[in-house]
């Protein structure tokens, strides 16, 4: 084990925690952003420090196919490759395959794939990304899983969930560098509780540094993610960090902190950034809107990056998804965002402020009150008190039609 | 804005060094304009931008058409103008029409009311009364006037019309003008006919401008013709106000505007060197050069840049230029460049635009030091000489 993992504060079942990793000492609830190929899109590593990114994302698949792991190796490392000095974090691969490649086959041994490359077939194997991973010299290292979409029943989720447990020990095994490097096992078990439960038992009998609840954020219903997230949390062990991957939304990290959730990665906040999408308390803004060619305001008045500082709604609204700065500069402001809510959320569990923050966080995303209704269950499970947040005393339940003209805000933003 | 020449280089060199005062900073020329889209560098933002040498890095050329589509200029005006638009409240921003990337300018469609130019948003005309609306709502340190730019190989009948446009538009920019021609760089064009270079710069010269903008170059005449007719532009132009040579922006081609008495230059050479995936390598003072002298490693490229695309780079942990200071050679190796630019990362075009800003602005630098030694002539001879020197080492 390489990490150390103290929580510092508590509201029921949120967290706040400093997580001391090989590189970096960090602060949890925290986000990290994904920085696919060895680097945040558009971002240097001073600015990343600048914004506040703890631990950054490298995605194994990608950095295999180019420019090897072994390159990476012989030049010291990714940390030393990309010249960050934080923490780093590589997930096992297996999801950009199963997401990116034709005829990515699952098979006991591994992940079989056409080579992108050559189309060769190739194999991934718990043991090959490992090693991989260990060249790579990332501080959490992620174990390779079985992952089934969310969307798909039958006995396909039950396979995968035992094969997960399977492959662990095949990771464990692998692992050359346990010492400066973090596996994290990955609970499988798609929606079904039953199998869930089997699989967070299973790993934390592997007695892992840290724990990842996989297999959500892929289109499944709000109501199943926060039950499945709530039901990891609540049995996974109180002293090891939790990692809810492919999370995501603020809003989705929010209640998932209160559930009890550590740390996010989403492409999300830096993608949108580049289809010219600001992130903000109150939702998210548009800038491509024509509305914004006049906006003479900052992006988020409560912001105070530096592209909040400077810049206008008018002068962006021309950059956008025409111009690189376009992109850069709303990747800064979007990451900054990030940055402060994981802030936010870190300080307020442990100024004993942590309802109040979520409280003023749903009253800025949802000023009607419209707040909907698997948040509110959530919360009651979390047990924070979200009443006054509320229209009515029944939260808005799915299924509703929305209003035909949804109007945009004073602020231009474009409510949830 | 005040301009001073501090010294000129003996011998019967027109170069010359000198001071320019605009925005309560000191500029010494001969000096470099950046290039910039939108008023900013393409992919330096400003936080990265102050990292490059001061006050070498705050002088900037803007190009008010690539404002064609918005902000309006209401909103310009209300949000502080370009300096406060673009977040660089201390920097130098110089306003020409058109440039050699976004805005080009489109010799067949302008007319009598107005010049043509290719924009991000399509064909413009922009006519005297909208280059001063924009003027006037982004107050730029320093502009151009609207020219009618022709390229080389043109009529002399419309060579003559170009001429004529040009001093008419001269006229009618400095008559909407507010400050009465104090930050305004009079353009001198004339294509390829040294009569008509020689008239529209005594013309310009007799109105009441703060500087010169000599345009009409870079656009297809060859190096012979164009080293006559420079120097036939800046013997008429008076030597106490600056001169300013646009799209003269290779290494050659700044020495010999040098030579001819020019003292800011507009160039988008790093702009085209970064998208390209070159850095710049060549050595940038006397030191250097000796040190350098007869060791051409490189295979790929040439002893002034290196194309970080090569694989020879793969693994090359080394920095770009060793004695570079700029961000990208402090914290990063022709590996990850090399990396980047293979995965198509826009963190390449960051970085490498930051180096070779860095890099040529101490080529910039150098300039002015030989010209205050009195050794410009040599350091040309020498820096000419010395990017020859491998082609004949190839070639053997």
């Amino acid at each position: 084990m390489a990490l150390r993992f103290e929580i510092l504060g508590r509201f029921n079942r949120a967290r706040a925690a400093r997580l001391t990793l090989p590189h970096f000492t960090c602060q949890t609830p925290l986000f990290m952003p994904v920085g696919t190929q060895g680097t945040i899109k558009g971002l240097t590593t001073d600015q990343l420090e600048e914004i506040g990114c703890q631990i950054i994302l490298g995605n194994t698949y990608h950095l295999e196919l180019r420019p090897g792991s072994r390159l990476i190796d012989d030049l010291g490392g990714l940390h030393k490759f990309m010249n960050w000095k934080r923490a780093l974090l590589t997930d096992s691969g297996g999801f950009q395959m199963v997401s990116l490649l034709h005829l990515a086959d699952i098979t006991e041994e591994g992940v079989t794939f056409q080579s992108p490359v050559d189309g060769k077939p190739m194999l991934l194997t718990p043991e090959e990304s490992i090693h991989i991973q260990n060249n790579i010299g990332a501080d959490i290292i992620m174990a390779l899983d079985d992952v089934v979409k969310t969307t798909i029943t039958g006995p396909r989720i039950e396979e995968a969930m035992y094969r997960t447990l399977r492959w662990i020990d095949r990771c464990i095994a692998a692992h050359k560098k346990p010492d400066v490097q973090n596996l994290f096992g990955i609970v499988q078990g798609g929606l079904d509780p039953v199998l869930r439960d089997i699989c967070v038992r299973g790993l934390v009998e592997r007695n892992l540094p840290g724990y990842a609840i996989g297999g959500l954020s892929g289109g499944e219903d709000k109501e199943s993610f926060w039950r499945v997230v709530a039901q990891c949390t609540a049995v996974l062990p109180e002293n090891k960090p939790r990692y809810v991957m492919g999370v995501g939304y603020p809003l989705d990290i929010v209640v998932c902190s209160a559930l009890g959730a550590d740390m996010y990665d989403c492409v999300y906040p830096t993608r949108t950034a580049r289809f010219g999408t600001a992130l903000v308390p109150e939702g998210v803004l548009k800038l491509k809107q024509n509305a914004m060619a006049t906006d003479e305001r900052p992006i988020d008045p409560t912001c105070s990056c530096m592209v909040c500082k400077k810049y206008t709604r008018a002068y962006l609204h021309c950059l956008v998804t025409k111009d690189a700065m376009g992109s850069q500069l709303l990747s800064y402001h979007n990451l900054s965002f990030m940055m402060r809510l994981s802030r936010d959320l870190h300080t307020s569990i442990i100024e004993g402020q942590f309802p109040e923050f979520v409280r003023g966080f749903l009253r800025a995303q949802f000023p009607k009150g419209d707040v909907p209704k698997w948040v509110c269950n959530a919360m009651e499970v979390a047990g924070i008190d979200i009443s006054e947040c509320c229209a009515s005393t029944k939260c808005m339940v799915p299924g509703v039609e929305p209003p035909l003209y949804v109007p945009v805000q004073a602020n231009g933003a474009v409510p949830n | 804005m005040r301009f001073a020449v501090i010294k000129v280089c003996g011998g019967g060199s027109k170069a010359r060094a000198g001071a320019l005062h605009v925005g309560g900073t000191c500029i010494e020329t001969p000096a470099l304009l950046l290039s910039t889209r939108k008023g900013l560098p393409a992919f330096v933002s400003c936080d990265l931008l102050a990292s490059l040498p001061i006050p070498d890095s705050l002088l900037l050329h803007v190009c008010p058409t690539h404002f064609m589509e918005g902000p309006p200029s209401k909103t310009i005006s209300n949000i502080g103008g370009l300096h406060g638009m673009v977040g660089l409240p201390n920097h130098i921003l110089v306003a020409a029409a058109g440039d050699s990337i976004e805005s080009l300018p489109s010799s067949d469609a302008t007319n009598k009311f107005g010049a043509s130019f290719e924009t991000p948003s399509g064909r413009r005309l922009v006519k005297p009364t909208d280059y001063m609306e924009l003027i006037s709502c982004m107050k730029p340190n320093l502009w151009a006037s609207l020219a009618d730019e022709i390229p080389a190989w043109s009529t002399e009948k419309r060579n003559k019309i170009s001429v004529d446009r040009t001093l008419r538009w001269l006229d009618a920019c400095l008559a909407l003008d507010t400050a009465s021609g104090t930050n305004t760089l009079g353009v001198v064009v004339g294509g390829s006919s040294i009569k008509q270079r020689r008239l529209c710069a005594t013309e310009v010269s007799k109105r009441n401008v703060t500087g010169f903008w000599i345009g009409g170059f870079g656009l297809g005449e060859s190096t012979e013709e164009r080293c006559g007719l420079l120097n036939a532009v800046t013997d008429c132009l008076p030597s106490d106000k600056p001169r300013l040579v646009s799209r003269l922006g290779l290494p050659e081609e700044v020495l010999e505007g040098v030579a001819a008495g020019v003292d800011l230059f507009d160039s988008t050479y790093i702009y085209q060197l970064t998208m390209g995936g070159f850095a710049l390598v060549f050595p940038v003072d006397t030191i250097e050069r000796e040190m350098q002298n007869g060791v051409f490693k490189d295979s790929s490229g040439d002893s002034t840049k290196i194309n970080l695309r090569a694989t020879i780079y793969r693994k090359d942990t080394s920095r770009l230029v060793d004695s570079c200071s700029c961000f990208t050679c402090q914290n990063h190796t022709r590996a990850y460049l090399n990396h980047l630019l293979n995965v198509h990362e826009m963190l390449a075009q960051i970085l490498l635009e930051i180096h070779n800003t860095h890099h040529y602005l101490r080529f910039f630098r150098s300039i002015r030091e030989a010209i205050k030694d009195g050794e410009f002539d040599i350091f040309r001879q020498q820096f000419i000489e010395s990017r020859r020197a491998h082609i004949a080492t190839a070639v053997l």
